[in-house]
């Protein structure tokens, strides 16, 4: 990733402001309802506490970010004024403790032992965990190659947003609908995909399962709510308020079945294989193959089938359509079938790029969906396509020169500047935004 | 047992709490925007925000005064509507509901991120700038009140505050509705070829109702942000559905429905979740967690949204002709 250039650290002036406002923090705290400590998380919810302390020739350096996984859980910390650090785990097993070596101050780097560490309780429930610190250059990987892996990424990234885009696109296309439950379609694979793998069964089944499932379940939505609702002729702005309360209901209903950590699916975290500059793990390498053949496939229907044609044709006027002899509600039953399917796919991929299963993790992307969407042009699949690509590129390309955790950002200020230089889309038509 | 008495009182505290009055309020800049305009703006959690951090802010860097913070808090929201206006507002309705929802999402990761942690606070926030605020309480020291409604006086003075601006607010809302103004704003939303057939510059008055609106959501963020701590994770998109949520509730082009629709949504949601979690203390309900019984009024929230949208989208007090759902 980017080890050049934008670590991030305190100029002697950046710091007095934080002292001071750490000091009008501390002076004023008698108001304050809850005084955040930046240095200890989950402390006071859980028994066990991994800790340390960065130092450097006895300095203490503020603002090193520590992160703990392991177990499917995960916390991350910065360390104190007092560069001390404390981090609660819900249990007594082995934690991973990484040190994020962009937040050392410069001319810092981790000595000995490297900046990932494993942690394993002993009789006690504090178990201390310190990096070894000393002076030294980082090595800087060429800002080609750089470019390179993140470029890979991003494409990765792109195919997989353009799965759900696609399906998000065809339903707006041939219904009208926004669909701000999409998101959730997209997590109902993830999860769905590790349901099946923890019953045992082998990951390409349970995959294969998932996506049949969030095509039913994409059946289901139409069959029960959004039918009834075109037949009652709601109007379309009701239509995706309706859309915003179910996105909530069935993201916390994950929530309450899933609780708020992070799974794993089997094969994630797999060793990365070297092209040249390039690292890739086989996941990536399958899931950037698996995206391109759904993608094609997905293309010949639109383009070459009965039924694929009927779905532009609805798409572009449905009225006419109906007029012509097609079956409006065939078409749009299947087209929730296959954006269902679509963006379970989707989700599955989505699992292993981040990686992890959430209850959320639908709703982490959602926007950047939309923005494709939007991008290519509202309701224009090959739009989708191109601009999920895009929006895929622009995130993970962006790091090389803004902090990772703002990649999002990025993309977001695109898809506003988008709108404000050519509304329709990159491929969408001008009568479609009046 | 089930303590009923607590759950009652519990509920209650929540008809006249500050963040009651701080929801109502952001729910009457929505009336403004979606409810009288029409516009759908999806970023009112952005609005909040930037009030929030521009008070904590401009009094924990810069040292401003309240007023001072106040008046930047209200400048961030005047720019922001500009900024999300500028494009949007020529285009159809979805497209300013994507590009609100993006923007709140940007203001908040910017919040969020550490590059900015000395002045943002980042994911922990910011907390320690109510000192000016309760500098002006009038109020002697003491505690006022009787059974729920016993406070302090630095909560009974944020109570009264908030609960003033809602209804200056409210009265100015219901005047500026009457007015030739508020008739143009109406019948944008109700055809905005005929408005603009008649000579009147749509585009700029629905910037004006955007940054209106918006300007009630920035004071509604302020006054959010005086019981607690300002916090990014406060302002994510949920927040803004629970204010629609709140605004369909009580009628979305009404003045009182946002006011009782936040009253009924938190005295509610306060004697559910008080209730539920008292019953899974007491054994009722084996199958869930405590954790679980928290989740469930957000799982109530969505459905709830859905069946007032579906079955009376007019609210509480609204009127079935005066719908923003037409188009």
């Amino acid at each position: 990733m980017n080890s050049t250039g934008i670590a991030h650290r305190f100029s002697p002036r950046m710091l007095v402001v934080f002292f001071g406002v750490l000091l009008a923090a501390l002076t004023l705290s008698t108001l304050a309802i809850s005084p955040a400590h930046a240095d200890e998380i989950n402390t006071d919810k859980y028994d066990y506490v991994l800790t340390g302390n960065a130092q450097f020739d006895g300095e203490p350096l503020d603002g090193v970010l520590i992160t703990v996984t392991g177990g499917g859980y995960e916390a991350e910390v910065k360390t104190g004024v007092d560069g001390k650090w404390k981090i609660g785990v819900p249990e007594k097993g082995t934690y991973k403790v990484i040190l994020d070596e962009e937040t050392l101050p410069e001319g810092v780097v981790v000595t000995k032992g490297g900046a990932e560490l494993t942690a394993e309780f002993g009789l006690t429930k504090v178990k201390s965990v310190n990096f070894f610190l000393g002076e030294g250059v980082r090595t800087t990987v060429p800002f080609f190659d750089q470019f390179l892996s993140q470029f890979v990424n991003g494409l990765n990234f792109g195919l997989l947003l353009a799965l759900a885009a696609i399906g998000l696109s065809l339903i707006f296309g041939t219904t009208g609908l926004s669909n701000f439950a999409h998101s959730e379609m997209i997590t109902f694979g993830a999860l769905m995909t590790l349901a099946f793998s923890g019953l045992g069964l082998p990951i390409w089944l349970a995959i294969i399962l998932a996506i049949v499932l969030s095509g039913a379940l994409g059946w289901g939505l139409d069959a029960t709510i959004w039918k009834p609702l075109r037949r009652k002729g709601v109007g379309l702005v009701q239509l995706m308020i309706v859309s915003i309360g179910l996105s909530l209901a069935m993201r916390y209903t994950y929530q309450y079945f899933i609780g708020g950590s992070t799974s794993q699916l089997p094969g994630a975290g797999q060793a990365d294989l070297k092209f040249g500059a390039v690292r890739i793990s086989p996941i990536d390498l399958a899931s950037m193959g698996i995206s391109i053949v759904v993608l094609l496939a997905v293309s010949y229907f639109l383009l070459r089938t009965r039924l694929g044609k009927a779905t532009r044709a609805v798409s572009d006027n449905p009225s006419l359509a109906s007029a012509s002899g097609i079956d409006v509600d065939g078409v749009i039953r299947i087209v929730w079938i296959v954006g269902g399917a679509l963006a379970g796919l989707s989700g599955v991929l989505w699992a292993y790029f981040r990686p992890g299963v959430s209850w959320d993790m639908g709703f982490q992307i959602l926007l950047l969906v939309f923005a494709a969407v939007t991008l290519g042009g509202l309701g224009t699949a090959f739009g989708a396509l191109i601009g999920s690509i895009i929006v895929g590129l622009f995130v993970e390309l962006s790091t090389l020169w803004i902090p990772s955790d703002m990649k999002y950002v990025g993309a977001l200020v695109v898809l506003i500047l988008v709108l404000l230089l050519r509304p329709q889309g990159i491929l969408g038509r001008k009568e479609r935004i009046g | 047992m089930i303590d009923w008495g607590a759950i009652f009182s519990n509920a209650a505290v929540e008809l006249i709490s500050p963040t009651t009055a701080a929801y109502a309020l952001a729910a009457l800049g929505l009336a403004v925007h979606f409810g009288y305009t029409g516009l759908l703006n999806f970023g009112q959690a952005g609005f909040m925000a930037l009030g929030a951090y521009g008070y904590a802010i401009s009094i924990l860097t810069f040292g401003f005064p309240v007023w001072g913070a106040v008046l930047v808090g209200i400048g961030a929201s005047v720019v922001f509507a500009l900024i999300l206006g500028i494009p949007t507002l020529r285009l159809r309705a979805d497209y300013l509901a994507i590009v609100t929802i993006a923007a709140a999402e940007i203001v908040r990761l910017l919040f969020t991120t550490n590059s900015f942690a000395s002045v943002t606070g980042s994911a922990n926030g910011l907390s320690g700038y109510k000192l000016g605020f309760a500098a002006l309480n009038p109020i002697p020291e003491g505690t006022y009140g009787f059974g729920p409604f016993e406070n302090n006086a630095y909560d009974w003075w944020l109570r009264i505050v908030a609960w003033s601006v809602v209804v200056l607010v409210a009265l100015f809302i219901w005047q500026v509705m009457r007015s030739p103004w508020g008739r143009v704003i109406k019948g944008i939303r109700e055809d905005e070829d005929a408005v603009r057939a008649l000579g009147k510059n749509v585009y700029a008055y629905k910037m004006q109702s955007l940054i209106l609106g918006g300007v009630f959501g920035t004071m509604a963020g302020m006054i959010f942000a005086l019981p607690r701590a300002v916090v990014p994770s406060n302002y994510q998109t949920s927040l803004t559905f629970f204010i629609y949520a709140i605004l369909l509730l009580g009628g979305a082009a009404t003045i009182l429905g946002p006011i009782i629709g936040s009253m009924i949504f938190w005295v509610l949601l306060s004697f559910f979740s008080g209730f539920i979690a008292r019953a899974v203390e007491a054994g009722w309900l084996p199958f869930m967690t405590n954790v679980q019984a928290g989740q469930l009024r957000f799982i109530l929230v969505g459905v709830a949204i859905m069946l007032i949208v579906i079955f009376r989208p007019q609210g509480i007090f609204g009127n079935k002709k005066e719908l923003a759902f037409v188009h």
